[in-house]
């Protein structure tokens, strides 16, 4: 890499603290949401959900077991005999948004939580997570007295019956909003797991659920961890899965239920290809970049975690891209200022370091920013692998945290050769000025969404799955919704 | 390419519209408090060119603005007792002398917008007598306007030239160019502007004149920070940046000085370096600094309207 003059990001003007300080209303024990009312597992077992940032017990929250997973899967079809496939669509859609007003209005109070509980900064729950919530449930709510006409033909959609639901922890509450909102509009009734480090914000969901007088059984939520998933999952009276979160469960699952009739929907792992053409407006790209990556510390299946530069613009946008990430903030999630909140566990921060070993022992280059990170809590710095190989561990495994995997390309075939040759397929991004070079890489690269000259972008009314071992079906938009109904 | 263009200076990188209108939109974000924010409104007062550019001008209202550089506020106001003074005080040519006998010996800069400011339809020798004579009076800053005319009609050659030659008139003075953004139309065309301004010889790249609409955004100043950038890096000059126009309030300013430390960082956070063309933004700056010294807002009355 050539010198050349640098610019200084340590400043002797800094900002001060500016922590977020809006109430949160947290007991210090939640039990199980079944047919409206929470309770505590038959078995009486309970686990603690920990602040990430500082390490410190937030509340007690009951684990579901068989048991109690019986009872919720008897609740939703009772609630869906009863109630919710018979009500008029009208109504249902009445529901929905009302729950996404309640979501408006106590907005501030779910980010704080989401970011107490699961470690994403607080402008991005704010800004991004809980707005999109939102977002969905009018989306889908606008749906549910349409539905029969949503789909071309003369089939008629009716609704499947309980869903079985299993969310990750990256983004808890969102995903829990893209899993109830087009289920709830169909007709159909849900028994839905939080992830075991962020059962929070779905719990307080339950509550809001009670205040806009759901309907009892329409909507229960049972924290716990693999097991009570795989409870769900397999209960016989689980007419539809859908599951968020890791490609070995993903499998897991795809094997048990394929001895049955039910449906599935499987969002997975994932790694993404950003590719940067030399003509790209290079400052946007870096911005694109740092989007794609560092966006909830890499905690996204969708991330951009594989970055491919045109090898003429390399060491330009590589000098660029580390001032950027000289000035990202990372700390306390509760900071308005703060980029990269804390990782979401001590087992996941335990595989980053893991893999931050093993690709210098690999070959590739490791570059980190000085930046200072609390002492306690689970933190890691934006990380970068430069001089990666296509076999490299850090290019070929969804490391799920804000590292970025750097490798190089000279023509536009390589970059899609090398963007395609993985496993994965969830995403994929596109950086360049010309506009017939946007629609040739953005078709052949194959993944479920690509972005060009933007990354980590969504809409309620886009679908978002993946191809290969990043997932079976869509979720969002009429594709979401046609997951959730049968057509008769 | 649509362009008659000669000029030998490096190609520009295209600008990504949406792009930079999100990364300026994250910079207003960033919450700043505290100690932070009083020493950000003692930067942003330190960092003003206290402007007045009407055809009213008169020397007792130039004389009157000098008087408010130099003595920003009542010292016995809470937080007031060690303000900085503006960077400069900024007006007409024929009002050089006028600024020249009452900033001498402050530390206060004396820039005059010349070449025929605001629009520079002017010929060329005319404009560069006009900065010639400011310089002579006693201006020690010149705020040019680049002809827009020409630029968006690809004649780059001859804007170039025209910087190059109103540097040389400027002799000592530093040269500050503007580009009149909201003239130019593209990002692109701001980014080009901004390039062959500072190969051409400029102290400092400027948004605006203030006559035109929209003056200084959050995003031409972006664009703008980052050819600084890049001019940096590839030949190690320190160009300044003059966002003028439209920065009324506090909290503008210090966004602005946000997007500075992220984009250039230390070096630019600096009078020397970054520059404030405003002329109400002091009084709101003044307001805050007490505001954070006592709790309490002052009434506007407690500030000297110049």
């Amino acid at each position: 890499m050539t010198t050349s003059p640098t610019l200084n990001f340590d400043t002797d003007w800094s900002y001060a603290p500016a922590p977020e300080t809006a109430p949160v209303e947290l007991a210090d024990a939640y039990g199980l949401f079944i047919n409206g009312e929470f309770t505590d597992a038959k078995a009486g077992k309970t686990f603690g959900t920990v602040n990430p940032a500082t390490e410190k017990r937030l509340a007690t929250v009951a684990e579901a077991g068989d048991a109690d997973v019986d009872a919720a899967v008897t609740a939703a079809q009772t609630a869906y005999d009863k109630v919710w496939s018979k009500m008029p669509a009208a109504d249902r859609g009445k529901y929905l948004f009302r729950i996404a007003r309640l979501i408006q209005e106590r907005a501030r109070e779910f980010a704080v939580l989401e970011s107490m509980d699961g470690g994403k900064p607080i402008r991005e729950s704010r800004d991004v997570d809980i707005p999109l919530v939102a977002a969905h449930f009018f989306y889908y709510a606008g749906w549910a007295d349409k539905l029969d006409y949503a789909f071309p033909g003369p089939r008629k959609p009716s609704p499947v019956g309980v869903c079985g639901q299993v969310i990750p922890w990256n983004f808890p509450l969102l995903m829990a909003a893209w899993k109830l909102a087009p289920a709830l509009a169909c007709g159909n009734t849900v028994v839905l797991k939080p992830a075991e480090t962020t059962p929070l914000t779905a719990l307080k969901l339950a509550e809001l659920l009670r205040d806009a007088e759901l309907p009892p059984g329409v909507v229960n939520i049972l924290p716990g961890a693999g097991a009570t998933g795989a409870a769900i999952v397999n209960h016989p009276g689980v007419k539809k899965v859908a599951f968020t979160g890791s490609t070995d469960v993903g499998k897991a699952i795809a094997r048990s239920l394929a001895k049955t009739d039910k449906r599935f929907t499987l969002e997975l792992g994932g790694k993404a290809a950003n590719l940067v053409f030399a003509d790209a407006a290079i400052d946007q790209a870096v911005e694109g970049i740092v989007n794609g990556i560092f966006f909830n510390q890499g905690h996204v299946c969708c991330a951009g975690s594989r970055l491919f530069v045109e090898e003429s613009i390399h060491d330009e946008l590589i000098a660029k891209l580390q001032d950027r990430m000289k000035t990202l903030i990372v700390g306390d999630p509760l900071d308005k200022n703060t980029d990269i909140g804390a990782i979401n566990s001590r087992p996941q921060l335990e595989k980053i370091e893991h893999y931050l070993k093993l690709g210098q022992e690999e070959g590739a280059e490791m570059w980190q920013p000085e930046t200072p990170v609390p002492a306690r809590g689970f933190f890691c710095k934006p990380t970068l692998f430069l001089n990666c190989a296509q076999s490299s561990s850090v290019v070929q495994d969804e490391i799920f945290g804000p590292v970025l995997a750097v490798q190089t390309f000279r023509t536009f075939g390589e970059a899609m050769t090398k963007a395609n040759n993985t496993p994965y397929g969830l995403s994929g991004g596109v950086w360049t000025d010309k506009g017939a070079k946007v629609f040739k890489a953005t078709s052949k690269v194959r993944a479920g969404v690509v972005w060009a000259n933007t990354f980590n972008k969504f809409d309620p009314s886009s679908p978002f799955g993946g191809y290969k071992e990043s997932g079976v079906g869509r979720e969002g938009g009429l594709h979401g919704l046609k997951e959730y109904c049968s057509l008769n | 390419m649509p362009m008659p263009e000669t000029v030998s200076i490096p190609p520009s990188p295209p600008v990504d519209q949406v792009g930079i209108h999100e990364r300026a939109a994250r910079f207003a974000s960033r919450s700043i408090k505290k100690e932070a924010k009083v020493q950000a409104l003692k930067l942003t007062l330190s960092m003003i060119d206290l402007t007045t550019l009407t055809g009213a001008d008169s020397p007792g209202k130039v004389k009157q603005l000098c008087t408010k550089a130099k003595h920003l506020a009542d010292p016995d106001l809470p937080g007031c007792d060690d303000l900085p003074h503006v960077a400069a005080v900024c007006v007409y040519p024929t009002m050089v002398p006028v600024a020249k006998k009452e900033l001498d010996g402050t530390g206060i800069h004396l820039a005059a917008v010349a070449t025929g400011f605001p629009t520079g339809q002017y010929p060329l020798p005319v404009r560069l007598e006009d900065t010639r004579r400011a310089v002579e009076a006693g201006a020690d800053e010149i705020d040019m306007v680049i002809s827009r005319g020409r630029f968006l009609a690809g004649d780059l050659n001859y804007v170039f030239d025209e910087i190059a030659q109103t540097k040389e008139a400027c002799g000592e003075a530093h040269l500050k160019v503007i580009l009149e953004t909201g003239e130019l139309s593209t990002y692109d065309n701001v980014r080009r502007a901004s390039d062959l301004a500072m190969h051409a010889g400029a102290d400092f790249i400027k948004t605006s004149t203030g006559t035109v609409s929209p003056a200084a955004t959050p995003e031409v100043t972006l664009v703008m920070l980052q050819a600084i950038a890049d001019f940096h890096r590839a030949t190690g000059k320190v160009i300044g940046m003059k966002p003028a126009g439209g920065i009324k309030t506090s909290k503008q300013a210090i966004h602005y000085l946000v997007m500075l430390r992220e984009t250039l960082g230390q070096q630019w956070l600096h009078p020397d370096r970054f520059r404030f063309g405003a002329s109400s933004l002091a009084n709101d700056v003044l307001m805050q600094i007490v505001k954070q010294a006592s709790g309490n807002y002052q009434s506007g009355d407690y500030f000297s309207l110049d």
